[in-house]
């Protein structure tokens, strides 16, 4: 099939960008959207120009590091899919599609569709974890931990940090990211002693590196390419509500 | 030369315990005063830069991802094992060693694999400490499920994504200490040069991939954590980004590159589709818990596998292997799959394809069950075939997925060139000529975790700290040297691209150094590669510019040295006159197909001596000496 794509190009963080126009020629069905991408980008470097460039890794829809906004949808609509899982032939010969990066005002587009995320690593850093020290640990069945709470704690788990919730919401918040992260540790025991501080100190840098707040739009969960519910959302809230009376 | 492991003597139950001991210690208040270099945030760079800075040292990471948790150990779906024993089945420290030595087809050391199994039960406690949600069972204990090469169950897992849940816990602890101030992270950073003064390494020469500035950071040593290399067949499981460049420019400066010809074809990845792919998707193993590999009996089969009656089905591995069946190590399943192909009853677009049959099981444990234990792996096979795996078999073929060689490691986890230590993926240390399932979490965290803060030390405490700055003539040496390289890459200006050159020479890998080998096909792949790599120097077509976000310049040097290293590869599977494991000359087979090994000649760790590109590199041997397990034959049946 052939395709018109208009693709952000924008050189960096401060220069105008602006969609350009580029034909995707005898696209196979079973191509995923990248390797469509691989291909124009094969023809604009016989012809000399620069190549579009985004960001892919694994293309296996794990490693969260595809980040492209196709038709005003992060991640291109499909249910559950990254971009790089998205394959050609959810589009029809002919379609017109719409490339563009994340946008947030916590993502810089740093080049064509690359965009900064290094926001979701503050907030990861602020206490995204257990204070353990390496070795001097318990057995690992000591504690206990009940099957619903353990399937719940991965539900969460399951986030890539691609961002994608971000992209989605109104607000440019992260919201789900620190809510999965949050909700993942304060269901496990391992992560209950430090819930309260836990919370705090992510909520404050989500809003520090300029993610927004959360009302209840729910498109981050519509995006979001694991599925990630927003109930952690609510749990992130109560967890927060809790933490006050410490 | 004969290379020393330097492995501790004695009984193999206490020598970790007793090396540990003899190794010296740097005092709490010193260790700020050393900077350790960590390269690569996957399982065993994350687990090594948290653990170093939780130690005190002064840790800089590295990673060529915008972000320390996407490296692609995350990829990896199936299991960790360790040796708990947990179900009572009958396992212990001594099986898993025995296992991993075995399904290496013993080809891997003794002590490093001992020290790998008795670490292993620390890993599970450590993790679940960090809050990776392992599956528990309705009582609340954990859960295990089998892999291939063992007859017990003791890999833990996290759905199909334990790989992910565990990089996550490794990258939590790494966030932990950046805030503590004890890791600086470099993401969007590639490591282009390593620098040796006096010998020993002292720091990295890296590119910032968004600015592409060229610079050196120094350290009191260096740690490779940088994974493997089958991406030199273009076509592989491995990400995109996956290189050997690291290793190999390591190699360059004097470290000595170990086993290369022992690459892991995985045997169940979902076939390739057409020309135009990019990368091949790898199904976990652990299918084949519940899933059981078939082919049609008759040659050309093409009805709809659920056409074709039971008794007109092969179950091949279970029919070859009665005692592992389905479970067979991957080297032997990939083979056996190959050989179905090869016989012309594979399945699938042009014959390359087997059933991987869950029917079986949907009728004895019920769908529910199997999309609890694997329902991503469904969603993610029917999103790239458009074919539900619930209803129909899925189609497998093997592809690269892993390399058991790397650079050369003694005991310690450090290379020949002091002061570089390796670990993971990157060395070749504990999985021999095969890795079994669910043990390369275990290596990378085994490495990083437990390994390197006590061996690091050992060689900290003979050294004085901040010797070398940042103006040593060697580090400006080095920054010159790699723009020289890079500036050579993007002034060629031909007609070809990067990728077009990377999959011809994936093209010659595959079929020339592949799943089987021959005198034939390894001097001929010795012949092409130097000439492509000629005409790569020539030809390719780099566009941009050096300093600016330029994604072609990175491929490109990857590239670059994939063409070197494919060479030394195929150089190491012609002089390895024998089969074993993942590396199967055609020539030397048993009369039922399988491996034959040649223990007389060659029961020993090659290990290669960088000479100069277009110059013979010179081969190193480590012996090996099994004196806990005895040489055998390896079966399966």
């Amino acid at each position: 099939m052939n395709l018109t794509l208009h693709v952000w190009r924008q050189s960096g963080p401060n220069q105008p960008g602006k969609l350009e126009q580029y034909d995707a020629k005898n696209v196979s069905p079973d191509q995923s959207f990248l390797e469509m991408l691989d291909e124009v980008n094969e023809e604009l470097i016989k012809e000399g120009k620069d190549p579009i460039v985004f960001d892919h890794d694994c293309r296996e829809g794990i490693c969260g590091m595809c980040s492209q906004v196709i038709n005003g949808v992060p991640h291109g609509g499909q249910e559950r899919t990254t971009v790089c899982q998205l394959h050609m032939r959810n589009f029809n010969d002919g379609d017109t599609i719409y490339i563009e990066p994340w946008r947030a005002l916590a993502f810089p587009i740093v080049k064509d569709l690359i965009v900064d995320r290094s926001g979701l690593e503050k907030i990861m850093q602020a206490g995204g974890y257990t204070s353990c020290h390496t070795g001097g640990v318990a057995d690992g069945n000591a504690i206990l931990v009940p099957k619903v709470d353990a399937d719940y704690a991965m539900d969460a788990a399951e986030c890539i940090g691609c961002g994608a919730c971000v992209a989605a919401c109104p607000n440019g918040s992260a919201m789900l990211y620190t809510s999965a992260k949050v909700a993942q540790l304060a269901a496990l025991p391992q992560g209950k002693a430090e819930a309260a501080q836990r919370v705090c100190a992510m909520t404050d840098a989500m809003q520090e590196a300029g993610f927004g707040n959360c009302s209840n739009h729910y498109e981050c969960q519509a995006a979001c390419p694991k599925g990630i519910n927003v109930k952690f959302i609510a749990r992130l809230n109560r967890e927060y509500q809790k933490s006050l009376f410490k | 030369m004969i290379l020393d492991g330097k492995c501790p003597k004695g009984p193999i139950q206490t020598s970790w315990d007793r090396h540990r001991f003899d190794l010296k210690l740097v005092n709490p208040a010193n260790k700020r005063k050393y900077k350790v270099l960590v390269v690569g945030t996957g399982l065993a760079g994350g687990a090594a830069a948290a653990t170093l800075g939780e130690l005190g040292y002064n840790v800089e990471a590295f990673c060529y991802q915008d972000s320390a948790r996407r490296a692609h150990s995350i990829a990896a779906q199936g299991g960790i094992n360790a040796a708990k024993n947990y179900p009572n089945d009958g396992d212990s420290i001594y099986r898993l060693f025995y296992d991993t030595i075995k399904g290496g087809d013993f080809r891997a050391r003794e002590a490093d694999v001992w020290r790998l199994a008795q670490v292993s039960n620390n890993i599970i406690d450590q993790c679940v400490a960090q809050g990776v949600p392992f599956a528990r069972d309705y009582a609340g204990y954990l859960d295990n499920r089998s892999f291939g090469g063992a007859q017990v169950s003791r890999t833990f897992y996290a759905r199909g994504q334990t790989g992910q849940q565990l990089l996550l816990g490794a990258y939590s602890a790494l966030s932990r200490q950046v805030k503590a101030g004890t890791v600086k992270l470099f993401a969007r950073t590639e490591m282009l040069d390593l620098v040796v003064v006096d010998g020993e390494a002292k720091g990295i020469t890296v590119r910032d991939l968004i600015t592409g500035e060229i610079r050196t950071h120094v350290g009191d040593a260096v740690v490779l954590c940088t994974g493997g290399y089958v991406n030199v067949f273009y076509l592989s499981t491995n990400a995109m980004g996956c290189s050997v460049t690291a290793n190999w420019r390591a190699h360059k400066k004097g470290a000595f590159f170990a086993n290369p010809c022992y690459t892991q074809i995985h045997p169940t990845c979902i076939p390739q589709h057409g020309e135009h792919q990019s990368k091949l998707t790898l199904m976990s193993e652990s299918l084949r818990n519940d899933g059981r590999c078939w082919a049609p009996k008759k040659k050309g089969d093409n009805r709809h596998p659920n056409d074709i009656p039971e008794d007109e089905r092969d179950y091949y591995l279970e029919r070859k292997y009665p005692s592992f069946g389905n479970l067979a190590p991957r080297d032997i399943a990939s083979r056996a799959a190959k050989e179905q192909c090869d016989d012309g009853r594979g399945v699938g677009p042009g014959g390359r394809g087997v059933n991987l049959d869950f029917s079986d099981a949907i009728k004895r444990v019920g769908e529910h069950t199997i999309r609890e234990r694997y329902g991503n792996l469904f969603e993610m096979y029917e999103k790239i075939t458009d074919e539900n795996a619930y209803k129909q078999p899925m189609r497998m073929y093997p592809a690269p997925h892993y390399s058991m060689g790397g650079l050369w490691v003694d005991y310690n986890c450090e290379s020949n060139v002091p002061g570089l230590f390796v670990l993971g993926e990157a060395n070749f240390s504990v999985h021999g000529a095969n890795r079994l399932g669910a043990s390369a979490l275990m290596q990378g965290l085994a490495d990083g975790y437990f390994v390197i803060p006590y061996t690091i030390a050992n060689y900290l405490a003979k050294t004085k700290p901040g010797t070398v700055k940042a103006d040593h003539p060697e580090c400006k040496k080095s920054v010159e040297d790699v723009k020289a390289y890079n500036n050579r890459l993007l002034n060629i200006n031909g007609k070809r691209t990067v990728s077009e050159f990377h999959r011809e020479l994936g093209k010659i890998m595959w079929e020339n150094v592949g799943m089987a080998r021959s005198e034939e096909s390894l001097k001929d792949a010795i012949k092409r590669i130097p000439a492509l790599r000629e005409e790569f120097w020539k030809n390719v077509k780099v566009t941009g510019k050096g300093e600016e976000l330029n994604q072609q310049l990175e491929n490109a040097g990857r590239v670059a040295d994939f063409l070197e290293f494919g060479e030394l590869m195929a150089k190491d599977a012609l002089h390895r006159n024998e089969s074993c494991g993942g590396h199967f000359r055609v020539e030397h087979q048993m009369p039922d197909g399988e491996a034959k090994r040649d223990d007389e000649n060659y029961c020993y760790v090659g290990a290669w001596e960088f000479k100069g590109v277009d110059k013979e590199p010179e081969l190193h041997k480590e012996p090996l000496t099994f004196e806990n397990v005895h040489l055998a034959v390896r079966s399966y049946k």
